[in-house]
């Protein structure tokens, strides 16, 4: 049914319609208003879940995992700081290949502490084996969910995933969003079927310790797996699409690159603003187009070349930074394209919630003609 | 002990005459089958589960070093949606309790989860070369807290955990002692069988961090009762139950002159001083639960 929702409460609406049966989080701005909703819907009976008032995000995702071990289909939402608080949880979740659903809404780490938007909280934890989608707007925040949950759970993946969205920009927004009904997502999301669980009854050791001799396969093993998720998602974004007649099928999404020479890629809600720019750009004869990277991990590399292959220049739009080199997601696309002859630039821009509008967008394809690159956008140099 | 069923399986790798390595044994025989143990990283946990051996018939689970009571709670969350009833049993370090796993160990307490929280309790952060920990005993000569020219050791006394988590509101604490099997298992059973969160912190000799030899273990944890440096008793709701009483309170130095990590208190010459401040440790833990069977009453 479409409802006018704040973004937080289409994820809420989301996330109950998954039925998990555990619910562990705890309070962060932007992320409040989720775990708030859901913390309501489990007073009214419209959830039926444990919900665990945990003292901490560290303890958050950590009962996540006790409970997901014992069998439950977990959720848990986090943020910023408090995904930082869970950095050794989160390497541990996805090494013992527990498929936990959570939700980001990506926010910049402190210092300074600043509560808006970017992606630097869960950039910096992809090396941590789990899954990472963006959302572009709220419709495909609440449908990644229904996503994520059968792709994390599926025999070939069993990996944990985090639905990434814009803090404030989409958590905070009301949007018209299509939130199914009960029975369309228990059709599309069976219960939780896990393989290996804590039972006195078939008794097993998790989490043991590996010397060198076991350790380099078990890394070998979540590797695979992600790889194996890039089809698992095709496949599952498949069958969404013919059930709710929308497509998420691919791991990266083009706009108007048919016959571009210039091409922007992003991730987030920052793709909504760039099709606005491409459409002005377009109408004053600029062929330009945008390839929106909707699975950060497992990363793309092939689709992003064949995506990319007519193109000449490339400008990336990174909502992040690696300190003393360059944005992530630049960095990654240079990887994919290594040996075509596609220029890539990176630009490193919406920090801490600085606004992006249109005219820097168009702004930054001037500088791609122009060659120029690699750099900050949008910088306050008056203050510096 | 008979020969039985262990659910506690020889074959791993402890020291001989591990403390720890008993204590398990132990508590699972109280505990039964119908449990989930939750570990924490330490010696235990790299001793009995270097894949792909293990030596745990109960299912079983370590996530990290400061995290398993909040696992746990994880774990009785899940058991209680899906009307389970195994026992949620966290056995972990004194490190990963006293130290570092303080701030989950209170968010479950405080929520009440069901569960038992047993603190193996070896006085130092071993697995890692013999540090301290906030359960090292006053004195006690370990390698972050080594007795030098102007250290006589660890300068802070033992932390009370048992009141700590009482004033959680914990239904049942307990304290136990691997020298004193039968006592330990009733304990585990009252645990097991009480509705949680209960705790109970179980002293386990280390010959290798202490500095004893590996037949002496179940000795050098009777020195400590006999001492009344540690000891055992129950609390349920607060309130202090049942004390174990010793008959004639040994003097402190026949439990710290057995071991290593107080061998500085005598050498060159007996440490009058500090060994009189432990000796007042073990007078004020006899007073505090009225361990002295043969106290003249001063009127
Ligand atoms: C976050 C973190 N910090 C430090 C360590 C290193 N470490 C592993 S076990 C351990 C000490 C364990 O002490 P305790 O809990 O008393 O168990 P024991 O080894 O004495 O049985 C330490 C410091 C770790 N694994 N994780
Ligand atoms: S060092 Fe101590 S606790 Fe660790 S295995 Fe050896 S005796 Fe047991
Ligand atoms: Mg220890």
């Amino acid at each position: 049914m479409m409802e006018i929702l704040e973004g937080s409460h289409a994820v809420a609406e989301a996330v109950r319609l998954c039925r998990p049966q555990v619910v562990a989080a705890y309070p962060i701005t932007p992320q409040t208003h989720i775990v708030e909703a859901l913390a309501s819907m489990v007073a009214d009976c419209k959830l039926d879940a444990e919900y665990i008032c945990v003292e901490s995000e560290f303890s958050a995702l950590s009962a996540c995992l006790g409970a997901s071990a014992a069998g439950s289909r977990v959720y848990s939402a986090t943020t910023s700081q408090g995904l930082a608080l869970m950095f050794e949880v989160c390497f541990n979740v996805a090494g013992m290949r527990q498929p936990i659903v959570m939700t980001i809404a990506n926010r910049a780490l402190g210092a300074p502490l600043n509560i808006w938007n970017d992606q630097q909280d869960s950039i910096s934890l992809r090396d941590a084996g789990w899954l990472q989608f963006y959302a572009e707007d709220n419709q495909e925040a609440t449908d990644l969910h229904f996503i994520a949950y059968r792709v994390a759970e599926d025999h070939r993946v069993l990996l944990p995933v985090m639905v990434c969205f814009d803090g404030f920009i989409l958590t905070h927004t009301y949007e018209p969003v299509d939130i199914p009904s009960q029975e369309a997502i228990d059709a599309f999301l069976p219960p939780y079927k896990p393989v290996n669980i804590l039972d006195a009854k078939n008794p097993m050791s998790l989490g043991m310790y590996a010397t060198p001799d076991y350790y380099m396969e078990f890394r070998y093993e979540i590797d695979q797996a992600q790889k194996r998720a890039k089809e698992v998602f095709a496949e599952v974004g498949a069958e969404f699409a013919k059930q709710f007649g929308r497509d998420y099928s691919g791991l990266v999404e083009g706009y108007r690159l048919e016959d571009a020479d210039m091409a922007f890629i992003a991730m987030g809600s920052i793709c909504g603003t760039v099709r606005e720019a491409i459409d002005e750009m377009r109408a004053e004869g600029k062929k330009v187009g945008l390839l929106k990277i909707r699975s950060f991990r497992p990363f793309p590399s092939e689709e992003i070349r064949a995506a990319l292959s007519g193109v000449s220049k490339v400008a990336v739009l990174d909502k992040n930074i690696s300190l003393g080199q360059k944005g992530a997601v630049a960095l990654e696309v240079r990887d994919a394209l290594y040996g075509s002859e596609i220029d890539v630039k990176g630009y490193i821009l919406a920090l801490g919630g600085r606004d992006v509008r249109q005219a820097d967008i168009k702004a930054i394809a001037g500088l791609l003609e122009k060659g120029e690159g690699d750099q900050f956008f949008g910088l306050r140099t008056e203050v510096l | 002990m008979t020969e039985e069923c262990e659910l506690f399986e020889c074959g791993h790798r402890a020291c001989g005459g591990c403390g720890p390595a008993l204590a398990a044994r132990l508590i699972l025989k109280a505990t039964g089958e119908n449990t989930i143990v939750v570990a924490s990283t330490g010696c235990m946990e790299v001793f009995s589960t270097p894949y792909p051996e293990t030596a745990w018939k109960v299912p079983w689970i370590h996530s990290l070093f400061e995290n398993a009571a909040a696992v746990a709670s994880g774990i009785e969350a899940s058991l209680k949606k899906q009307e389970r009833d195994e026992h949620v049993v966290c056995i972990c370090g004194d490190g990963a309790t006293f130290d570092i796993g303080m701030l989950c160990i209170s968010g479950a307490f405080e929520r009440g989860h069901d569960i038992t929280y047993i603190c193996y309790d070896n006085e130092a952060y071993m697995n890692t070369g013999i540090q301290r920990s906030g359960a090292t005993p006053y004195d006690a000569d370990t390698t972050t807290s080594p007795a030098g020219k102007c250290s006589t050791g660890n300068p802070r006394p033992k932390k009370d955990l048992p009141a700590i988590l009482a004033a959680h509101g914990a239904t049942y604490v307990a304290t136990a002692s691997i020298a004193y099997p039968n006592d330990l298992i009733k304990k585990v059973q009252r645990a097991v069988s009480t509705h949680g969160p209960n705790y109970i912190q179980v002293h386990a000799p280390c010959a290798t961090g202490w500095g004893f030899d590996g037949s002496q273990t179940i000795a050098v944890g009777r020195l400590a009762i006999e001492t009344g440096l540690w000891v055992n008793y129950e609390m349920m709701n607060g309130e202090v139950e049942r004390v174990r009483k010793v008959a004639h309170r040994k003097p402190v130095d026949d439990y710290l002159s057995v071991q290593k990590r107080f061998r500085h208190l005598y050498r060159p010459g007996r440490n009058e001083d500090e060994i009189a401040k432990i000796q007042a440790i073990a007078d004020a833990n006899a007073k505090k639960f009225g361990i002295d069977l043969n106290v003249v009453k001063e009127e």
